[in-house]
């Protein structure tokens, strides 16, 4: 078994082969993703507008929503009917998702009008619309969690959405147990699972250059990337 | 434009878009952003808890709806034993009446699932719920030795005389042919009113239970439970899709959806709730595919708000 590491001499890249799966694995992920990619120190130059802040924005609120959201499981779906603090917790669950809505609205607007999908990047975008997609049945859920009057309301009318396209049995929305389950287990797995592909994706392609980008421009008259302070907003 | 040159294309070629970035960079901090978003956002997010809260209105109870609206409550359950009801006219998943389920031409999928939580809406909201009763009304025995025809046509003509009684009151009913109907629903009455229907209809001889099926359906046959909602602007003709209880954002990235059924002839079609998800399926699988779709991926390009947001950039090509 060749070490993790050995460079076999004579290959035209220099690039480390690998015997084991696992080697091969890391090599893969390591060509694909190095860690400066991973963790980047710098960014391109036109990476300077307000516009890139809502994309992290978006997942500060989900650490918001996934924090709160294990307080509330700790105490129980009925808990913030009767104490002050379950309440306020319910709060800051429910402001963290309307904030988490509204930064992944903006962030997927402003991805769209930069076509964020040129160059190779057109599975960042798609897992960015599923996340979407999930997080929207996740909230929902969510919604129907509340055990209160709007969760019963929600709960009768949404049913005939989905007994119509013949879901209804199993996503019922008139079971709490089978509705938290959903709520609690798969679909945040689901969310989690979809967001840290989307940023593994991104930071793996880089951010889209501008649309016209062309070689003759200023800012690509250097052939090696090095720190250059811009003016503009920081991010 | 060729695929091989658009500029607007998500394939991976050797140019500015699909190399690494070779031209001047800035200094970037990562954890330093990702730390900075979540103080702020966790401002934002106390800050809004602390100003708005959250809304928490009281859920109603088969108890509230019997002491509330105890004519709806009768005439509900007259429904109920007669077949009439919403739920007794669902289709799957819970019974399988004819002609019942949506259809999107020719494909049947709410048929599809079968009957997966059978109700018999005489049996499991009446009939079942006031066998548990210590000592069962002689109703009961009543209603159990008439016929299917005799049943119907008692619920049929309790159900005309009540909405004929003052204030659709049963007190107020006129004499007629009800067999054992009037006694079966102002027993039921007074079990829920007592607060005694409501873990009977749930637990349906269980200890457990966290299906709540059945107490739903219950209540949205009546129009007690409807006209809250109606007062509290949730109902589907009001986008209570996405609204919420008092003055609340609710779901309103569910906009779409409910604005699709406010649009006719969906709107009015006995299809709606299949033509609408239909539609947001196509909407959804569209959005998904923009990249591959010609028109809608040149649109960045033709309305120039990438301007606005590589500004910087292009004040300095």
């Amino acid at each position: 078994m060749t070490p993790d590491g050995d460079t076999a001499a004579g290959t035209v890249d220099e690039e480390p082969r690998f015997s084991t799966w696992t080697g091969t694995a890391r090599g893969w992920m390591l060509r694909r993703l190095p860690p400066d990619k991973l963790l980047p120190e710098d960014q391109p130059s036109y990476v300077a507008s307000w516009i890139y802040v809502f994309g992290m924005g978006a997942i500060a609120a989900l650490v918001y929503i996934i924090v709160s959201g294990c307080i509330l499981a700790l105490n129980g779906p009925a808990w913030y009917h009767v104490s002050g603090l379950g309440h306020f917790i319910n709060s800051t669950h429910l402001w963290s998702v309307e904030l988490f809505f509204m930064f992944m609205v903006i962030h997927l607007w402003g991805k769209y009008w930069m076509a964020a999908w040129r160059g190779g990047r057109v599975l960042t975008w798609i897992t960015g619309v599923i996340a979407f997609v999930v997080s929207i049945v996740t909230a929902f859920t969510g919604y129907l969690l509340q055990t209160n009057f709007d969760s019963q309301w929600i709960a009768f009318q949404a049913k005939d959405a989905l007994n119509a396209v013949g879901v209804g049995a199993w996503f019922n929305v008139t079971n709490l147990g089978q509705i938290l389950m959903w709520h609690i287990t798969l679909l945040p797995l689901a969310v989690a699972g979809v967001v840290a592909l989307h940023v593994v994706l991104v930071r793996m392609h880089g951010v889209v250059p501008p649309l016209d980008a062309a070689a003759t421009d200023a800012q690509l008259q250097q052939d090696l990337p090095q720190r250059a302070s811009v003016e503009g907003e920081h991010l | 434009m060729s695929k091989n040159t658009d500029p607007m294309s998500w394939r991976m070629r050797n140019d500015i878009a699909g190399r690494p970035w070779r031209g001047r960079a800035r200094e970037y901090d990562l954890f330093k952003e990702l730390t900075v978003g979540v103080m702020v956002v966790g401002l934002l997010v106390l800050g809004l808890s602390a100003v708005f809260s959250s809304p928490d209105d009281p859920s109603v109870t088969l108890k509230s709806w019997a002491t509330a609206a105890p004519a709806d409550f009768v005439a509900t359950a007259t429904a109920e034993l007669g077949g009439t009801s919403k739920t007794a006219g669902y289709g799957p998943p819970y019974n399988a009446t004819p002609d019942a389920s949506q259809k999107l031409g020719p494909i049947d999928l709410q048929s599809f699932s079968g009957v997966r939580i059978p109700i018999d809406t005489a049996n499991d909201f009446v009939i079942s719920p006031l066998q548990s009763l210590p000592s069962s009304p002689s109703a009961v025995s009543d209603w159990k030795a008439g016929t299917d025809k005799q049943h119907v046509d008692w619920a049929a003509a309790y159900t005309d005389a009540l909405s004929k009684a003052p204030d659709n009151d049963p007190a107020k009913v006129g004499p007629g042919d009800y067999g054992p109907v009037p006694a079966l629903t102002g027993t039921l009455l007074g079990m829920a009113q007592q607060g005694a229907l409501d873990g009977v209809l749930q637990a349906k001889d269980s200890f457990y239970s966290t299906d709540y099926t059945r107490s739903t359906l219950f209540l949205g046959d009546g129009t007690y439970f409807p006209g809250l909602a109606d007062t509290a602007h949730l109902t589907g003709d009001q986008w209570g899709m996405m609204n919420e209880t008092g003055n609340y954002p609710g779901q309103s990235w569910l906009w779409l959806f409910s604005f699709v059924y406010q649009v006719q002839p969906i709107k009015s079609s006995p299809n709606a709730d299949i033509l609408v998800v239909s539609i947001m399926a196509v909407l959804t699988l569209l959005l998904t595919l923009v990249p591959f779709i010609p028109g809608l991926r040149s649109l960045p390009r033709r309305i120039p708000i990438h301007r606005l947001i590589w500004k910087d950039y292009y004040r300095r090509r």
